[in-house]
């Protein structure tokens, strides 16, 4: 199935065209059109991945630059496949999330994100990757800039310019590794890591560099400062989009570029990545706590819940003794059900939050009141969601965040041990919401509420559904990742 | 008194004075062509002078040139006579402070 | 037929689960099918355990285990599993039993509950959790159901859930029991990385079989206190135990069934599971987590049963009393008498249900009201509450012979009286027995004699859907004690796998008196003081409790908890709200006003450029233009246009020329 992977890349720009020439208004079905048509190739992708095979699939090459050695090549391993699947899963959810806004440039836009994110999540050329991988923060910043709420300027700006300023330097930092080494192959190159790419200072200013480009993007604290604001004001459906894939954007550049590339500088200052590790974990839900709007609530929680993938990911690569194969394969494993559960569980939460606020038009925690009497259905399926994110056993989020804290605590015990806080914390966050969004005597505000509307409920009880699947029986998504979990672990060792 | 170079050359630099002074002042444009006319014939003189009182002062040589520059000189005269009139024609004038189209 | 509910045991567990899920999807006006579905569950799930526990009989020590792969992560994979043995069957048994009784309750109780299903919904899926955590072959099994019952637990405390109080108790009770689970956690993942699995029994390779402890070598103690750290949280022991009395916010089947019989006693349960970890490396039984596990399961009975003797709410008063017997429990675990722990666990099941859900007739009879004072001489009006609820209550007091709860208690005194390491925990329980004693007469004679106040005048006796599980937890109570005197300590022996002998002469024990003495005195003393309680004399009014008007200071001490929720309120809370605050603050502030700083630092650095290129390149070549065209002004000045000037000036030229030559020849 050659070409497969081109043809999902493409596919959501066909769509872009289309929506121009297309003659209504409302432009959301062809949109959606196209996003399935994306899906059921995405789809397929799986059916045709051999799960046991090591090493990338579908792989596509063709000269693209030469006297760079710029190639376009796209392939997929089980992360890649994981991140596509969850891309393919995110974009239409977030679709059918938007209140319908606001002319057909919004579904263009988001297209075009949908083509670049495919493209991130494939390309196994720097130059390549690079291009979607910035391809993504226009759209973005478009999405913002245009149909965000109060305050939507400045947060697009900021957005903008800190994820473009991390751009910039790991640009630099790519450029350096290029004129040392001759390839921009992300395979090559991580061949290679082992010995160092490159020697002295000049390899600790592109690890800086990288590592910079990355964690603006996770976001890591503390270059997290963007995000409140950014998901704060971008229009429900992008929020969706900017926490279920775009941050995904970051820790997928973690895992494939930063620690095979730099594995000695990470052992070096390892116990100083945990440490902002454990301050993700520990202070933004802290942070959650004080809130009072729930996009931002949510925004914060974003935070922890990714600070979780960045503590495995840091516990793994900078273990000074090499660690027992079973805890860096459940940390390995953690992160991607993590990155896979986060990217569901934290767009189900914006969408209830959009619910919420399409319904009273406000979305501060204290705007509604027992709303349990009046909505059983939209408080029912919004605790799931809750649970979930809170890591409620029989839910998805409870096991990544068991196997990450597994293999974590095996390697570094008391960062971990700390990390506990952050469990702990997300648990007062949703309860202090629960009690103040559902119970008590009904708010006067919400006495007018619709339940849940029969098109919401198809929308959100798959969903939900999901998230029961993958914590009951998650059998299924392991074996898409098993293989590069494994083949990871090699690399690491 | 014997013809000496020296008066030749003070006659001459009297001449040429004269002609200088008469170029600086007059404001007729026909004056100032007769004054440029006795510094060539001051300079004239002084060709005539240096080749008699010269270390070769066999004929022809100083009196060809003085009859070339002689020859010139009424050359220029007449251009310099055209001009005037054509200087005239055009400007109605012959004062020279009022012709200054070459100022810069 | 034996072997077939030992090899499908997920079944129990799935029923009610089942059962929840269908009534979940029945709509609110569904009443009848809903109680209906959930009490074939209960039924059905009964049936099942009864059938699991018989064949444990076969031989002592019976184990049979299912170990399934849950995934594999990476090449390893995560196994989990269930176990059945006796510890686990005669849970399966009380729990549903117990759960039956409750549920048919229930169904008097909620009768005119607008969100009947969903309550019987939530009930079940409680069940099932409970089912699932008591027959869990494995730490991670156990955890998820732990937490699953943690979850039904927090919708069933909060199931009122227009009460504002009802949703702060359910939140309360989800962290601070959280709080626990964290270190129960922790223990957890320090155990798997230990041993390398989390199965209780994998055919000797799992980590509570030799090979696995051997593993653990020093860390074992800290792993045990990790996860009592969970027990603490979940069994409401000290310094977690403020949850527990709110939550009796929920209605009172949830207390009977949830905070009084299963749920509350998990921690006791899990303990009891892992107890090899516990005693791992022992000396003559005593350990130093076991130590601690004896602390605070000492500090937890005394302080409870002392606060007990003054709380005026019915079901405060049962929730305190249940604290208190959670930790007589821990001490008997801690000293060693597991079974011990156990027996009293299941008799408490038994008796506790049994009197919260009397009380929950009583408050039904007297229309909602809750406060003892107000009650008073219902033993007539409500004759079957009476008789069953003085059966619970001469269980809990520890009254001998005809009731459970004393057998147990008793075995647990024989048990602390045998700790070598100190002998204080004894006399300190010993005390305990008397004030449980002391405040369950209270609470019996302000509610069932003397004269009838208010609240009492136009009550009724319950319904009998509502009195016949109150008759039959009743004669539980009392028949379950055959099984527990020490002339055929039949359960003792299952319990252990050790073999049973009948022996009559084993009946009259020293203990024996001890406890009777100690009963008869905490009832006497009881008596004593309250026999004029709720009467109006000359010096005191009615509502004054004969107590505090003789210790007003120490009653309003032990009234109000002991300050511990206001303790809490101003530190632990406090502080950790104050975190919150911080962390905002910083996050506002402190980094993004570095970022904005380095934005200044960039902005002052354009404005910089800026002033260069302004100031300096561009000026310069301005500069350099006007100085030209300056010079060119000066220089078409010259130019006169006077041909006289010219002249004049190649005059002087040549003059100065001459001079010039004259002065250097």
């Amino acid at each position: 199935m050659v070409g497969l992977i081109t043809a999902i890349i493409l596919i959501p720009l066909l769509g872009a065209l289309a929506i121009f020439t297309w003659p209504q208004r409302n432009c959301r079905p062809i949109a959606l059109i196209f996003n399935t048509i994306a899906a059921a190739c995405a789809l397929g992708l799986w059916r045709k991945f051999d799960a046991t095979a090591t090493g990338l699939q579908f792989v596509e090459r063709h000269v693209w630059i030469p006297a760079i050695n710029a190639e376009y090549l796209v392939g997929v391993d089980g992360l890649s496949l994981l991140l596509v699947l969850l891309t393919s899963l995110i974009i239409p959810f977030a679709f059918l999330a938007q209140p319908s806004p606001s002319g057909r440039a919004f579904y263009a836009i988001m297209l075009v994100m949908q083509s670049a994110l495919y493209g991130t999540f494939t390309a196994q050329n720097f130059v390549l990757w690079f291009l979607f991988y910035e391809m993504s923060l226009i759209p973005a910043f478009l999405l913002i800039k245009i149909w965000g709420g109060e305050n939507r300027d400045r947060a697009a700006t900021k957005f903008f310019l800190y994820t473009f300023l991390g751009s910039v330097a790991m640009l630099l930092s790519f450029l350096g590794i290029y004129l040392a080494n001759g390839t921009f192959d992300f395979a090559a190159l991580a061949s290679l890591g082992k010995n160092g790419l490159l020697s002295g200072k000049i390899a600790w200013l592109a690890f800086g560099g990288i590592f910079i480009g990355l964690a603006v993007k996770v976001p890591l604290f503390p270059f997290h400062t963007w995000l409140p604001d950014a998901y704060q004001t971008a229009p429900i459906g992008v929020s969706m989009v900017l926490t279920g894939v775009l941050s995904k954007m970051g820790v997928y550049g973690f895992v494939r570029l930063l620690l095979p590339l730099f594995p000695n500088q990470i052992k070096i200052i390892g116990p100083w990545l945990l440490a902002l590790a454990i301050c993700s974990i520990v202070f933004a839900p802290l942070a959650a706590w004080a809130q009072r709007d729930l996009k931002r609530m949510v925004a914060y929680l974003s935070i922890n819940h990714l600070g979780y993938c960045m503590l495995a990911l840091f516990a793994v690569a900078a273990s000074p003794a090499v660690s027992a194969e079973i805890d860096t394969h459940a940390a390995l494993s953690g992160v991607f059900m993590q990155i896979f559960n986060h990217g569901i569980t934290a767009a189900a939460l914006f969408y209830f939050v959009g619910l919420l606020e399409q319904r009273r038009g406000l979305r501060g925690i204290d705007d509604f009141g027992g709303l349990m009497q009046r909505t059983p259905l939209l408080c029912g399926w919004m605790s799931v969601a809750m649970f979930s994110s809170l890591g409620l056993p029989g839910l998805n989020g409870f096991i990544g965040e068991f196997l990450i804290f597994k293999g974590s605590f095996a390697i570094a015990a008391a960062f971990t041990a700390v990390a506990i806080i952050g469990l702990l914390v997300t648990a007062i966050v949703f309860m202090r919401a629960m009690q103040s969004l559902f119970s008590g005597p009904l708010a006067e505000s919400c006495s007018a509420f619709p339940d849940l509307l029969p098109g919401e409920k198809l929308v959100i009880v798959p969903v939900a559904l999901l998230m029961f699947a993958i914590g009951l029986a998650p059998q299924f998504l392991f074996n898409i990742f098993n293989t590069t979990v494994g083949q990871m672990a090699r690399l690491f060792s | 008194m014997t013809p000496t170079l020296q008066v030749f050359l003070i006659v001459s630099a009297a001449m040429f004075s004269i002609g200088l002074l008469a170029a600086l002042s007059r404001r007729h444009a026909i004056f100032i062509l007769i004054g440029i006319e006795m510094m060539l014939a001051a300079a004239n003189l002084n060709f005539i002078a240096f080749w008699r009182f010269g270390p070769q002062h066999q004929p022809p040589i100083g009196v060809m040139i003085a009859l070339f520059s002689i020859a010139i000189a009424a050359a220029e005269a007449a251009v310099g006579l055209a001009m005037v009139i054509a200087v005239y024609r055009h400007y109605h004038t012959t004062n020279v402070d009022q012709l200054d189209q070459l100022r810069g | 037929m034996n072997s077939w509910i030992v090899s499908h045991l997920w079944l129990i567990p799935a029923v009610p689960f089942a059962a929840s899920l269908i009534i979940l999807s029945l709509s609110n006006a569904r009443r009848k099918s809903a109680a209906a579905l959930a009490l074939f569950g209960q039924a059905l799930a009964l049936a099942l355990s009864i059938l699991a526990f018989v064949p444990t009989l076969q031989f002592p020590g019976f184990r049979s285990v299912q170990n399934f792969t849950w995934f594999t992560f990476g090449e390893e994979t995560l196994r989990l599993g269930f176990v059945l043995d006796p510890l686990a069957a005669v849970m399966l048994v009380m729990i549903t039993l117990v759960g039956l009784c409750i549920f048919l309750f229930s169904v008097g109780y909620m009768a005119d509950d607008k969100n009947f299903t969903r309550f019987f919904a939530y009930l079940s899926f409680f069940s099932g959790a409970m089912l699932g955590l008591v027959i869990a072959n494995s730490l991670l099994l156990l955890f998820i159901f732990w937490e699953l019952v943690g979850l039904a637990s927090y919708l069933l405390i909060g199931f009122w859930i227009e009460k504002p109080t009802a949703a702060a108790a359910a939140k309360k009770a989800f962290i601070t029991t959280r709080i626990g689970d964290m270190g129960f956690f922790l223990g957890m993942l320090w155990l798997y990385g230990r041993s390398g699995t989390l199965l209780f029994y994998d055919g000797g390779s799992g980590c509570l079989e030799s090979a696995g402890l051997a593993m653990l070598s020093a860390s074992a103690t800290f792993i045990a206190l990790l996860i009592f750290c969970g027990a603490v949280g979940k069994s409401g022991q000290f310094p977690l135990h403020v949850w527990l009395p709110d939550a009796m916010e929920g209605p009172t089947p949830v207390s009977a069934l949830i905070h009084a019989a299963t749920m509350v006693a998990a921690g006791v349960f899990l303990v009891a599971r892992v107890y090899p970890i516990f005693s791992v490396g022992a000396v003559n039984g005593v350990t130093s987590s076991l130590t601690v596990v004896v602390w605070i399961g000492v500090t937890t009975a005394l302080m409870a049963a002392l606060i007990a003797i003054a709380q005026a709410d019915i079901k405060r008063i049962l929730a305190y009393s249940t604290v208190s017997q959670l930790g007589l429990m821990m001490v008997s675990l801690g000293v060693g008498g597991v079974a011990a722990g156990i027996m009293h666990l299941l008799a408490h099941g038994f008796f506790k249900a049994l009197l919260f859900l009397g009380s929950g007739s009583v408050i039904h009879g007297c229309h909602g009201e809750q406060d003892i004072r107000k009650m008073g001489g219902l033993r007539r009006l409500m004759p079957v509450t009476f008789m069953t609820y003085a059966a619970g209550m001469m269980a809990l007091s520890g009254v001998p012979f005809f009731f459970s709860g004393g057998w147990t208690k008793e075995e647990i005194l024989h048990a602390t009286a045998h700790w070598p390491r100190s002998h204080a925990p004894y006399y300190l329980i010993l005390a305990g027995v008397v004030l449980t004693a002391l405040y369950m007469t209270r609470q019996i004679i302000y509610v069932f004699f003397g004269y009838t106040r208010a609240a009492a005048e136009r009550s009724h006796e319950s319904p009998r859907v509502m009195t016949i599980p109150l008759i039959v937890l009743a004669l539980c109570t009392i028949f379950f004690s055959v099984v527990l005197t020490p002339a055929w300590p039949w359960l003792h022996g299952f319990l252990t796998g050790e073999p049973v002998h009948f022996d009559i002469t084993h009946l009259i024990q020293p203990m024996l008196f001890v406890s009777l003495v100690l009963v008869s005195s905490g009832v006497g003393v009881g008596y004593w003081i309250y026999r004029k309680a709720g009467v109006q004399n000359e010096d005191r009014a009615a509502e004054i409790d004969p107590l505090e008007y003789a210790q007003p200071a120490l009653f309003r001490f032990l009234a109000n908890k002991m300050w511990i929720d206001e303790l809490y309120d101003r530190t632990v809370i406090a502080f950790s709200w104050m975190g919150a605050r911080l962390s905002d603050w910083m996050d506002r502030y402190l980094w993004d006003g570095l970022v904005r700083g380095f934005g200044a630092i960039g902005q002052l650095f354009g404005i910089f450029t800026t002033s260069v290129d302004e100031r300096g390149i561009n000026a310069g070549v301005d500069e350099t233009t006007a100085g030209a065209r300056g010079l060119g002004r000066m220089m078409s000045a010259a130019h006169s246009g006077q041909i006289q000037m010219y002249l004049g000036a190649v005059a002087i030229g040549m003059l100065a020329l001459l001079l010039l030559y004259a002065w250097l020849a």
